[in-house]
């Protein structure tokens, strides 16, 4: 019963702490924002870092994905679909944004 | 086959205690992952479309007009909070904790989902007020299809949350309802991530390109 | 764009019938679409009054629609396929036909032709391919990897359901109203509102969306059963290379499926809520829905081809009594394609504008692809050299594929250089090109399994004769049709014309009508075969269950396989496992003891589902909200119901399995052994003694 009672706070514990880190993060990006403005891309990149770090916050501390040998297959899943993701957006943005200097477009 | 004590399957686990559902719930809970990474996809390329219609506003009303900071604050805040309390809920009903508090951490989600459904409608509403309706531009037809379809997998997380409590009551905290609650834990963590992708990109982003 | 003047019916009325066409005004072009109209009408009469004649409706609904079977859902697939192919294949002969009549002749009005096209396209691809390809890995997957079912039974039945629900929408749109001429691939803004405004891309859009959401289920399906169900021992350097490319296939559709959704989900929100996402006015962007498609649309051929290819590789092996060759770099070779298959798909639009560069990074990526596709072809080769090769109808099917697949996926490299592109770009080389690679590619790879595995699921082998004729027909008929396509699409003819005028184009159309002729005798000949082997069938029975003296955990079973599949699940210790227990004399085991077996129950939720989308989409194409919106909330309330019943397992009892599994163990011993020089003979039981000669 003790054991159990261990597990559970322990496990609460992982949730309490991935909570105080995202809301920390949040509140890190909206404050830039307030503090800088957002017109610079230094600001953006900025937020973009901290919007990555809150995805590998829940993704450690809420979904449980980390390297312990037994949860590696789903690592191996998200792993493999972030790579067709990035190929499939990369490729959209690249071609997509090609074609739009080279057709003149929304240059109203 | 030997595993690890505690992980036999990837996510939250239910734990030793449920050896005998433990083969099959990883097998469900394995498909659910794959099924979220499917969906992933539509969101991700909602994004791309996203991203590449950045500039087609065809002078209508654009981000810098349209997008309320505040209150894009306030869901973040909602939604984030909702990740933790269904988490709870999960462990609560892991470990056997009064059916009482388990009630209790389901109904602050329920509230807090539909609170975020509540201020996204209201953003919306204004938005359209100042002219920021789909039918305007290819820039708006791209912002609404891709955030309300969030929208639509957190009202689809609240009818989930409403008939697992349902279940709880009628089947008891069976090895099933608890795999299924497993199940709407992770998807309410994935449509939080999702919503970081979409504060990152669709609105900061719309503010700094748009 | 909702329009306020729709009633009660939505703007459905009798305008909708073709016959109202007929009668005012009577000509070939009406008269082609009353009979196709006809034929599914006539279709289905028949088949209901044979099902109430015979009285079969009660062990329909009991063996077939509501069980949860692999076997029986993918031989369902399989059948819902072959009914298909006959609707697509009889498309094709009409479209032949019309380009045959001459310059500037034909019997078919403009906006018909275009339909023909458009509907030959989706079905053969959507209502044909994919579903005979996943049928035959329903039927197969869990009894190669020792399963006694998928990972999720009530799901795959679901995915049936959505699949045949909306391919009988393409039949409706013959009854009702008329399908897309946009084209199997219904660009906008053609296929939007404004150019467009009639029901027809409307019935595309959703017979995608909804065969699609079908389609990725079973793509999860298949994923997480080869992943989680393998049976103990098979790890996966010796999982049968089917499996492999099945689960490929599988992962491709879990990626590749989306996109597709998203184009035709975005291309309704133009239609109906007036968006503007591909619209030409206020920022729309066609070519997002060209980039969309595609990232969808390449993945989508390898899907296809990657199952043939595991197909091949099992009969080459069984059929040479050897040892696959090259197993581990056939695996690479499956893998790098899965992957390499989303680096390509911008070489389907290379002439729509963007720089060279690009145009040079997708062509390079997809001319490597002929790199593992070459790795495999040699492989295949080196497991026939020295093999004990027997000429039986699956190889047959084999071979032909090896000599004319080679010439599709050489003018597939040819079309990869951007700059040989823009020559042939929309010309019937490109047609040529790609019925190069699915015909002898997937059809006759499906063909060959069909006739492989068919005395697995029945029990007796197909007929042999009828089986040469069907591969001499298709063969040659493959040839005669689309071989003169490479000529006058070199010479210029573009492709979805359904008029011309260059004469010299003449004789090759010709030639190509004859070609789909014999086509057409070659799907009468499948049928032939079915009909003949079905009469015979006492003369071909194999119940012991391995007639090919075959290699993999599927024929260590018996014909047709118990609804558990496996007695006992069996412990893999080698490779082509049931091969090396032939060879060490531990085959057929006797079991020390037995189990009870947990079996998933019979459940409507799929034939539920299947209907509701049906009329789901009905709705939806012709406007009638009230119901389009009361059979969403009648779809999510029945899942909801659904997800109360507990009772979903039935429990066999180890006693019955005992019974049953001995009554047939007493059967292989019983049996006389047959070599291979008796394979096709009728006294080929279904028990192989391995030829000596041939060691692994």
């Amino acid at each position: 019963m003790d054991n159990r009672t261990e597990m559970h706070r322990r496990e609460r514990r992982r949730y309490v702490i991935g909570y105080g880190g995202s809301l920390l993060l949040t509140l890190l990006m909206f404050g830039v924002t307030y503090q800088y403005g957002i017109e610079t891309v230094g600001v953006y990149l900025t937020i973009g870092l901290l919007g990555l770090a809150q995805l590998i916050v829940q993704l450690v501390y809420f979904l449980h994905i980390d390297r312990r040998r037994s949860s590696r297959e789903d690592l191996d899943l998200i792993l493999f679909s972030t790579l067709v993701l990035l190929i499939i957006i990369l490729g959209t943005i690249w071609i997509l944004g090609n074609l739009s200097i080279r057709m003149h477009m929304h240059m109203m | 086959m030997k595993r690890a004590p505690t992980h036999s399957y990837p996510g939250i686990n239910l734990g030793h205690r449920h050896a005998s559902a433990d083969k099959a719930a990883e097998v469900v809970t394995f498909g659910f992952w794959v099924f979220l990474m499917s969906d992933l996809v539509y969101f991700g390329l909602m994004f791309a479309i996203y991203i590449t219609m950045i500039d087609a506003q065809a002078g209508g009303p654009g981000p810098h007009d349209l997008f309320d900071l505040k209150s894009v604050f306030a869901q973040t805040l909602i939604l984030l909070t909702s990740s933790l309390t269904v988490g709870l809920a999960m462990l609560a009903l892991k470990y056997n904790q009064p059916r009482a508090r388990i009630v209790l951490w389901f109904g602050v989600t329920l509230l807090l989902g539909l609170s975020f459904l509540a201020l996204e409608i209201r953003d919306f509403m204004a938005m359209a007020e100042k002219g920021g309706i789909p039918q305007r531009s290819g820039f708006l037809s791209a912002f609404f299809g891709l955030v309300p379809l969030h929208g639509l997998h957190v009202a689809a997380g609240c009818l989930w949350l409403i008939v697992m409590g349902i279940q709880l009551r009628v089947m008891g905290m069976t090895d099933l309802v608890i795999s299924r609650v497993v199940r709407l834990a992770l998807f309410w963590h994935f449509l939080d991530l999702i919503w970081i992708g979409i504060i990152t990109i669709v609105y900061f982003g719309g503010l700094t390109y748009g | 764009m909702t329009s306020p003047e729709s009633g009660f019916f939505g703007r459905l009325n009798w305008d909708a019938l073709p016959i109202v066409g007929l009668i005012q005004d009577p000509n070939a072009n009406e008269i082609v679409a009353n009979t196709a109209a006809g034929i599914v009408i006539v279709g289905v009469v028949a088949v209901v009054s044979l099902l109430t004649w015979f009285r079969l409706w009660g062990p329909l609904w009991r063996d077939w629609l509501t069980s949860a079977d692999h076997k029986k859902i993918g031989i369902m697939y399989i059948v819902f396929a072959i009914v298909m192919l006959a609707r697509g294949v009889l498309e094709g002969v009409v479209m032949r036909a019309q380009q045959a009549a001459g310059p500037g002749d034909g019997f078919l009005e403009a906006e018909h032709f275009a339909e023909l096209f458009s509907t030959h396209g989706t079905i053969m691809i959507f209502f044909v391919a994919v579903p005979f390809v996943f049928g035959i890995a329903n039927f197969v997957v869990p009894l190669m990897i020792g399963a006694r079912d998928v990972a999720f039974p009530v799901l795959n039945q679901i995915s049936l359901g959505l699949t045949v629900s909306a391919g009988m929408m393409l039949m409706v749109s013959l009854v009702v109203g008329e399908f897309s001429t946009g084209g199997w691939t219904a660009y906008p803004p053609y296929t939007g509102a404004a150019f467009n405004p009639g029901v027809g891309p409307d019935y595309w859009i959703w017979a995608i969306v909804v065969s699609g959401v079908g389609t990725t289920l079973t793509g999860l399906n298949f994923a997480v059963t080869i992943y989680k169900l393998r049976a103990p021992g098979m790890k996966f350097m010796r999982l049968p290379m089917y499996c492999w490319t099945i689960i490929c296939s599988s992962i491709l559709l879990i990626f590749a499926m989306p996109p597709l959704g998203v184009a035709a989900l975005l291309l309704a929100a133009d239609r109906y809520l007036d968006f503007h996402f591909f619209t030409n006015d206020l920022g729309g962007n066609m070519m997002n829905y060209a980039n969309l498609f595609w990232l969808f649309g390449h993945p989508e051929v390898y899907l296809l081809v990657l199952p043939a290819y595991g197909i091949y590789s099992e009969i080459f092996a069984t059929f040479s009594a050897k040892r696959l060759y090259g197993y581990n770099s056939l695996v690479i070779a499956t893998m790098s394609i899965a992957i390499m298959s989303f680096t390509v798909w911008l070489h389907h639009f290379f002439t729509m504008g963007q720089s060279a560069l690009i145009n040079a990074v997708f062509g390079i990526a997809t001319m490597l692809i002929a790199i593992p596709t070459g790795v495999k072809v040699y492989d295949w080769m080196a497991t026939l050299w020295r093999g004990r090769i027997r000429f039986t109808v699956p190889m047959l099917y084999g071979l032909g594929f090896l000599m004319l697949f080679v010439i599709g996926g050489l003018s597939g490299v040819i079309l990869a250089n951007p700059t040989v592109d823009y020559q042939v770009h929309n010309t019937l080389f490109l047609v040529a090109h790609f019925h190069n690679v699915l015909l002898p590619g997937v059809l006759f790879g499906l063909l060959a399994a069909y006739n492989y595995w068919f005395p697995k699921a029945f029990g007796f082998r197909l007929n042999e004769f009828w089986g040469r004729v069907t591969v001499a027909l298709w063969t040659i008929g493959f040839m005669l049709t689309f071989l003169p396509l490479y000529f006058v699409g070199l010479m210029g003819m573009p492709r979805r014309s359904f008029s011309w005028e260059d004469p010299s184009f003449h004789p090759y159309m010709i030639v190509a009508v004859i070609g789909a002729l014999v086509i057409l005798a070659a799907l009468l000949s499948v049928l032939a075969q079915l009909w003949v082997s079905i009469r015979d069938r006492g003369k071909t029975m194999a119940p012991v269950g391995d007639p090919w003296d075959g290699r993999t955990l599927e024929w260590s079973i018996p014909s047709p396989p118990p609804p558990y599949n496996f007695a006992i699940i069996p412990q893999v210790t080698d490779r082509d496992d049931f091969a090396a227990a032939k060879e060490q004399g531990r085959a057929y085991p006797k079991p020390e003891a037995y189990e009870d077996i947990e079996m998933p129950r019979n459940t409507g939720i799929g034939f539920i589902l299947c209907v509701l989308s049906g009329v789901w989409m009905f709705a939806l194409v012709w406007w009638i909200w009230w119901l389009a919106i009361l059979v969403t909330a009648l779809i999510v309330l029945a899942i909801i119901v659904w997800s109360f019943d507990t009772s979903t397992e039935l429990v066999i009892p180890a006693e019955e399995v005992r019974k049953e599994h001995e009554a047939w163990l007493d059967l292989v011993h019983a049996s006389t052994a047959i070599n291979r020089d008796h394979e096709t003979a009728s006294e080929n039981r279904g028990l192989a003694r391995p030829d000596l000669e041939a060691v692994t």
